[in-house]
């Protein structure tokens, strides 16, 4: 076997059979799906339920608002005042002025956001009702009218595609996966990163670094090193993909069978679900997992995903070798060496946060090309589809560049390298780096 | 004897300082070579650029009448470095093996000659602990294992015996001395004198990057004696023994005495002086400089004349 090979496979195994890293890939996805199945739960489970007593009603909020079991629920006829609410079991009171707009809402606990706007929304309606009663509208029209309105409008963006397919755009899910994977790319940067720098400064910390490049070349030491990592890298994402699609279907099995039933039947009839919270966890758990696996092409996302992976990886992992090998004894040395490499890294997760909202603007369109940033931001927008949001000369542009910037990268590492791993003593500046870099 | 290796004007720059200044000589094949220097001379770089870990700026090396291919040839060499460097997490057995594929060695054969030698320094029961489980010594032991278990035709052994008590220490010794009847070829780099006096035919002392000593051994300590003699008698001398001509006292300690040979006169004059007075030379032998001696005397002059230059200049 040749050395780099040697060199690759110790590193990959000495990583791969370690503890901590088969606690990490088993347990993320764990905590994941209990995170997001937690999360629904929650969401569905604690909304807070108040009991609020109305006092001072001139005569038209009784008819125009409605209470809501599960969150609100209003008493206009309370005998209650500032002093004896709470004893009458109510959470707070509302004071409904005359004349002015001095709307009063008293209570010993802060109502929460959701509560509140839900007080806010149906004062409002009222007043608003009121007011077209007042102007000749009657009630049985101005009920017909809200009984349409009150349904919320689901707006379908339907995509035509140059090859005459059309699709349903899905802005949301478009939005989640390019969040994801971008976020992904940006964690995983930064450990696998990491990992290739403490494994250098080790290498140079034990003075083995001596022996190996008496046997070997540096520059097949600190290749070997980087692809060994990123091979501990996909092996953990195979591990996760592989997880997390097992743990979404293994899913089903827990679920009663009577709600499966009613789901579907849900689903094929177009309604909402009978039945309690459960169920309504239930159907968004499903929901989830179907429009998840349906929704979007999986096969471009995965492949992009391990190629801006890689691509990120490999240019900013030569970067993180370069400073473990000018690094000392103390870690601190490399916090401001880290600097002019961390800080592209999180600029390109600022610009994906933006480029989520605005694919197609030119920051997000040339973050994506230029490679110090690339991996992040076009990942944020490859699930906005290829060929309409990103066309082929921008993937192909970005694709060669992050290429051409990872060689460029290694090249320029490797020679720092070669000089900082054997010194000892002084750390080294960028400045000094760039002229190792450049000499003979 | 054919050389193994040869160096001739070997330079090499750093950003601040010359590390290495001009330096040639060549190593006997089979001889055990001693490359001595105080700290700071330009031993280790020197021994990277031999290790084919720098490459010099200036001059040749040549292995075996050929010029030295950084890329072939390092198989053909064991360096263990001053600094003991291991993988503190891997398990020995296997950073052994590593070691020796490393050196071009296939997994079996590493395997077969790394158990022969783990019987011979009895450390069997080591293959699967831990570097970092090991005593300092013991972990000494380990690299000089992975420095010659590939059979290396040169053998360059920085500082081989730091750390080690006087048994591991012998048990290395031999081991150097073993290697050599074998015909291998080992550079062996200290700057402790009496290791050297002991183990080396030949030797060669750097300073401030130059060399300023090369030769065998006996050659060095005869080129530096300094007509020094000692005696001992069966009586006590007495003054009007010491008051001639044909040497200087240096001590006289009743029954032995030692001495300053006049450069006018023969060892034969002297004894032939003592005789005649009727004295009974008990024994009668030069004293030769220590290395240790040579050493220092050598580098102390060295910064003197060199601050001699800077201020003339």
């Amino acid at each position: 076997m040749n050395k780099i090979g040697l060199i690759i496979q110790r590193e990959y195994l000495s990583r791969v059979r370690n503890k901590t890293f088969l606690l990490s890939t088993f347990m993320l996805p764990v905590v994941m799906i209990l995170f997001i199945v937690g999360s629904t739960f929650f969401a569905i489970k604690s909304r807070e339920k108040r009991k609020v007593a109305v006092v001072n009603d001139p005569g038209f909020f009784k008819n125009n608002m409605k209470s809501d079991s599960s969150s609100v629920i209003f008493d206009f006829n309370a005998a209650a005042d500032s002093t004896n609410y709470q004893a009458k079991g109510y959470d707070g009171i509302l004071y409904l002025p005359t004349s002015s707009n001095n709307y009063e809402l008293r209570s010993m606990k802060q109502f929460g956001l959701d509560s509140k706007g839900y007080i806010e929304r149906q004062l409002n309606k009222a007043i608003e009702n009121n007011m077209l009663q007042q102007r000749g509208i009657d009630k049985s029209t101005l009920d017909s009218i809200t009984k349409i309105s009150d349904k919320s409008v689901d707006l379908n963006n339907i995509v035509k595609e140059k090859n005459g397919s059309v699709r349903q755009a899905n802005a949301g899910l478009a939005y989640g996966v390019g969040f994801g994977s971008g976020i992904l790319i940006y964690i995983t940067m930064f450990i696998f990163g990491a990992m290739v720098m403490r494994g250098v400064a080790e290498e140079k910390m034990n003075r083995i670094a001596e022996v190996i490049v008496s046997s070997c070349k540096p520059f097949e030491l600190m290749m070997g090193k980087i692809i060994g990592i990123a091979g501990v890298g996909l092996t953990q994402f195979l591990l996760w993909i592989i997880l997390i699609f097992a743990l979404l279907s293994s899913m089903q099995l827990f679920l009663p069978t009577e709600t499966l039933q009613q789901i579907q039947e849900a689903q094929q009839s177009q309604q909402n679900i009978p039945g309690g919270a459960n169920n309504a966890m239930a159907m968004k758990i499903m929901e989830t997992k179907t429009a998840l696996v349906e929704g979007v092409n999986w096969g471009v996302i995965i492949f992009f995903f391990l190629f801006y992976f890689l691509g990120g990886y490999l240019f900013y992992a030569a970067l993180f070798a370069a400073i473990g090998s000018v690094i000392n004894e103390d870690p601190q040395e490399a916090q401001s060496l880290m600097l002019p490499i961390t800080m592209p890294i999180i600029f390109a997760f600022i610009i994906l946060t933006s480029s989520l909202q605005n694919p197609n603007s030119p920051v997000a369109v040339w973050a994506s090309i230029i490679p110090f940033t690339s991996p992040i931001v076009m990942m944020g927008r490859i699930p906005f589809g290829v060929p309409e949001t990103v066309p082929y000369w921008q993937l192909g542009l970005s694709m060669i560049s992050l290429i051409g910037g990872f060689l460029a990268t290694t090249w320029f590492a490797g020679k720092v390298y070669r000089t900082g791993i054997l010194m000892y003593g002084k750390k080294a500046s960028w400045k000094e780096m760039a002229k190792w870099a450049f000499r003979k | 004897m054919q050389h193994l290796l040869e160096i001739k004007n070997l330079k090499k720059q750093f950003s601040s300082q010359i590390a290495v200044d001009d330096i040639s000589f060549a190593v006997n094949k089979g001889s055990i070579f001693g490359l001595l220097g105080p700290n700071g001379a330009g031993k280790t770089t020197l021994l990277r650029m031999i290790t084919g870990i720098f490459y010099p700026d200036e001059g040749e090396i040549f292995l075996n009448g050929q010029t030295f291919n950084p890329v072939n040839d390092i198989s053909q060499i064991g360096y263990m470095p001053e600094e003991r460097g291991l993988y503190k997490k891997m398990k020995i057995g296997e950073q052994a093996i590593y070691l020796a594929q490393l050196k071009g060695l296939s997994k079996q054969v590493a395997k077969e000659k790394i158990r022969e030698w783990f019987i011979k320094f009895e450390m069997q029961s080591w293959w699967d602990k831990k570097v970092e489980d090991l005593s300092k010594g013991m972990s000494q032991k380990l690299q000089f294992v992975t420095t010659v278990l590939h059979e290396p035709s040169l053998i360059i052994l920085d500082e081989p015996f730091s750390g080690l008590d006087p048994v591991n220490a012998n048990l290395i010794k031999d081991e150097i001395f073993r290697l050599s009847q074998k015909g291998h070829t080992i550079i062996f780099s200290t700057h402790r004198m009496e290791q050297v006096e002991e183990i080396c035919d030949h030797i060669v002392l750097v300073n401030k990057g130059k060399k300023i000593l090369d030769g065998t051994v006996s050659q060095i300590k005869q080129d530096f004696k300094e007509s020094l003699f000692s005696i001992s008698f069966e009586e006590a001398i007495l003054p009007e023994h010491t008051a001639i001509h044909l040497f200087d006292v240096i001590s006289n300690k009743g029954k032995q005495l030692i001495f300053k040979k006049n450069e006018d006169f023969t060892t034969n004059d002297i004894l032939q002086f003592f005789i005649n007075k009727g004295l009974h030379i008990h024994s009668f032998n030069e004293i030769l400089p220590s290395l240790n001696e040579i050493f220092i005397r050598l580098v102390e002059a060295t910064p003197k004349a060199r601050q001699f230059e800077s201020l003339t200049a």
